[in-house]
């Protein structure tokens, strides 16, 4: 962090500075007032729960919005970035969370897309020539890999790569980046890293949004702080402690600590799965939930949490081994599992979750429908009383049951789904990445939420990368490693260390 | 948390759903096609052509009903036109050769029936897209119906089934009343049932539906199979209406009720549409080619005409949705 320092020293001009933006949209001031300035070879780690404006500024500076007010100033001089085309100019390139990338080209002509260079007969593309071309620019950022291979045969760690080197490509000298390693393993974080260190001695400026305390403390050169639309501060990583920061963004003092009573005793057995394996690359899978329990299943991203998920849901197909839930034994469809008391809240809850354009009231009744109108008659009005109900049960903040899901923030998209398990009846919740994409608050609550759970006598199997809301929670974990079982935790030994230590690969 | 009103980008929906205000929209339009009908043509307020359009709808409506449903899972089926001519044929026959009107009814009905459960099977088991899947159907169909009846018209029906497509009660057409009756069905099957609800789930999005426990498989057979079930329906008022069966009854059937089902503001994607909207469409539709043809514009402009409003209600319906999000 020090040897930021000196850079500001020698440049004391930003590279691109923000002054007084606002924007508003019908009913709600998405940024008011906010400056932001990004100086030349620096790390600017954006924070801000999830509706605190950060994608409102991001989509400012990369022109995709119009800001109602404010002035842009470019080495110091004033511009204009009314277009994503003006701020292209200005060499600002945003890597998104969802990427943009055509998945059938292959990567070379994914970073030239729109620009590849012409071949002698017009109309063609000159194959050598944007080869070589992707070749240089895959080398300037260190990722080694043949141009000429089809993007939907990459992981998401070489699509964000492929992303960069496209931006790399156009020239960006700011890069702005929305939690890029929401996705990645802990492997791949570290290569994302070193990248980003790459890319700052050649003095390219980074924007990067996170969620993630250990992140904004190991890479940031500053630190600004957004809260409901406003600028709240803007810090040097040296000069504050995650607390400070975790205030800043909320506003009040937030329970860091994960609310759970443990229980002194387990419940009956709930669940066991006994020696499953399915195509999807599981093996052998041995796992007990008990009632009152919440059990962790931990591993690297790709070690086959969520596939033991969704075979045990009936999501997948399974070749052999038995599934049995409260005594007795389950193959089937989802539906199947669902009814007998089972429930998935999977980890894109906006693909797979929720049907982002119906109506809250719509997806929190969508699995109890039989439960609440065994006659098979469906009652709009009876339906909205009871999401009213789970609105208030779960604090979700919508204005009304009526609103469309996809309005609603991460952390209430999520309360959705959960609720709609609760409508349910659900015995059993398996969480994949519950917190993934959320704001402090609001994880707090999920956990709240979860305990409840489980004292009320239901259980939980729950998936995370986050290895501290593991060892925080859960009465005991399962370590994963290559689609099998490497370990289990007991609440005494679940500590990050053994966590890594069983779902490391031994090569 | 964050407070609720920044949460909200847009305000809270009015009182009106949107999908009774996409309704109300049509029903202005009807109206106001009426009152220029009315004012263009003498004869356009005659009850005997009034009665004629309801008649008209109702035929395209009883296909674009089952088809409404179908579409509301962002599916399509592109067999109903020939199923109708399959089913119709082979309800003729068998009261040709029974002699008995409820014996063909059924048989009419059970043909499209398993025609569709058919449709349903190769989405659902064979995972082929809707569209290929029933567009394959429509040439197995016309193919079966051709070699069937080999160039021969069926005709002369005994007359109390003659009474279904052309026949009167209080001074109404029965395919009225049968129109009342399943728009009736449709509306509560589609708004009030939890299959409904879990049609409208499965649309919106089928992978969310899956995993939220929907029997989506099951649901989908159901839909195809009410689709197909509601050709043969309309194979019956088209044998008892028109006296005959021909092959080629159905061909052009199909193309006119996916234009209602997309008038009356059902979504291709899915999740969005009703059926009663569904009818409206159909009657938007019928009441334009009676407008033309009472002004005597030639029939040719008639297929260009119905493209333009297809055209512009879905254009009106996205313009309209995107401000509502």
């Amino acid at each position: 962090m020090s040897d930021a320092l000196p850079i500001e020293v020698t440049s004391p001009t930003p590279l691109l500075e923000l002054r007084g933006i606002s924007k508003e949209f019908p009913g709600v001031k998405a940024l008011d007032d906010v400056s932001f300035a990004v100086y030349p070879g620096e790390v600017h780690m954006l924070l801000g729960e999830n509706g605190a404006g950060k994608s409102s500024l991001m989509k400012v500076l990369c022109g995709a919005y119009r800001a109602d007010a404010g002035e842009f100033y470019y080495k110091g001089e004033t511009v204009a970035i009314d277009s994503t085309a003006d701020a292209q100019k200005l060499g600002i390139a945003v890597i998104f969370q969802e990427f943009s990338l055509v998945p059938h080209l292959d990567i070379a002509q994914n970073i030239f897309l729109g620009r590849e260079p012409k071949g002698r007969i017009p109309g063609t593309i000159d194959r050598r020539k944007i080869l070589a071309d992707a070749r240089r620019v895959l080398g300037t950022i260190g990722f080694d890999i043949d141009p000429s291979t089809t993007v939907d045969k990459l992981g998401v760690a070489q699509q964000q790569m492929v992303e960069i080197a496209k931006a790399i490509s156009q020239n960006a000298r700011i890069l702005v980046m929305d939690e890029p390693t929401a996705a990645l393993s802990d492997r791949e974080t570290e290569l994302l890293f070193a990248l980003i260190a790459r890319l700052k001695a050649d003095g390219v400026s980074i924007v990067y949004i996170s969620h993630r305390m250990a992140e904004v403390f190991a890479l940031g050169d500053r630190i600004t702080v957004l809260r409901d639309g406003r600028r709240i501060d803007g810090v040097r990583p040296a000069d504050v402690t995650p607390d400070q920061l975790v205030r800043m963004m909320v506003g009040r003092n937030v329970d860091m600590t994960y609310p759970r009573h443990f229980a002194n005793k387990p419940g009956d057995l709930l669940l066991e799965v006994k020696g499953l394996t399915a195509p999807t690359g599981i093996s052998d899978i041995n796992i007990e939930v008990r009632r009152g329990e919440i059990v962790g299943l931990c591993g690297l991203v790709g070690s086959g949490r969520s596939e033991v998920a969704r075979a045990i849901f009936g999501a997948d197909p399974v070749t052999s081994g038995e599934i049995i839930f409260d005594g007795k034994s389950i193959s089937g469809e989802p539906d199947l599992a669902a009814r007998r008391g089972i429930a998935l809240i999977p980890e894109s809850r906006k693909s797979e979750g929720l049907a982002l354009l119906r109506s809250v009231s719509d997806n929190l009744m969508v699995s109890a429908l039989r439960k609440l109108f065994p006659s098979g008659l469906f009652d709009q009005r009876s339906a909205q009383r009871t999401a009213d109900g789970l609105i208030r049960q779960l604090r979700i903040a919508t204005p009304s049951a009526r609103q469309i899901v996809g309005l609603l923030s991460g952390g209430n998209q999520q309360k959705v789904v959960i609720g709609k398990w609760l409508a349910a009846g659900s015995k059993l919740f398996i969480f994949d990445e519950p917190t993934r994409g959320i704001d402090i608050g609001a994880k707090s609550e999920i956990f709240a939420l979860i305990d409840r759970l489980v004292a009320d006598g239901a259980a939980a199997l729950m998936i995370s990368s986050e290895q501290v809301e593991i060892c925080h929670v859960c009465d005991r974990a399962y370590v994963m490693r290559e689609g099998r079982i490497a370990g289990h935790l007991t609440r005494n030994e679940l500590t990050e260390e053994n966590i890594v230590r069983l779902g490391m690969h031994h090569a | 948390m964050t407070d609720i009103t920044k949460d909200a980008i847009t305000p809270p929906r009015s009182f009106l759903s949107q999908d009774a205000i996409q309704v109300f929209y049509r029903l202005l339009a009807a109206l106001l096609i009426c009152a220029v009908l009315a004012v263009l043509s003498d004869s356009f307020l005659s009850l005997g052509n009034i009665l004629n359009v309801l008649r008209q709808a109702s035929l395209t409506f009883f296909i674009a009903s089952g088809l409404t449903l179908v579409v509301l899972t962002a599916g399509l089926d592109l067999s109903v036109g020939a199923n109708v001519a399959l089913s119709a044929c082979i309800a003729g026959t068998v009261i040709h050769t029974t002699g008995s009107p409820a014996l063909g009814i059924l048989t009419g009905l059970a043909c499209g029936g398993i025609v569709g459960l058919l449709n349903g099977i190769m989405v659902t088991a064979l995972r082929i897209p809707s569209f290929i899947a029933t567009y394959g159907m429509l040439w197995v169909l016309n193919g079966l119906t051709y070699w069937y009846m080999a160039g021969e018209t069926l005709h002369g029906f005994p007359a109390g089934f003659r009474q279904i497509g052309s026949g009167y009660l209080f001074g109404l057409p029965i395919p009225v009343y049968l129109l009342l009756v399943f728009l009736g069905i449709g509306t509560l099957f589609a708004q009030r049932t939890i299959w409904g609800q879990e049609i409208y789930a499965i649309g919106a999005n089928p992978v969310a539906a899956r995993l939220s426990g929907i029997p989506v498989a099951r649901r989908l057979l159901l839909v195809y199979a009410v689709s197909g079930t509601m050709a043969g329906l309309a194979s019956i008022i088209f044998l008892s209406r028109l006296n005959s069966a021909e092959a080629d009854i159905g061909e052009s059937l199909t193309l006119p009720a996916i234009a209602a089902v997309l008038i009356g503001g059902t979504s291709l994607f899915g999740g969005v549409g009703t059926v009663f909207g569904t009818f409206i469409g159909a009657l938007i539709l019928t009441l334009v080619l009676n407008g033309m043809n009472l002004l005597s514009v030639s029939a040719n402009w008639q297929p260009l005409v119905t493209g333009v409003i297809v055209i512009l209600a879905v254009w009106l319906d996205m313009k309209t949705r995107h401000r509502a999000q």
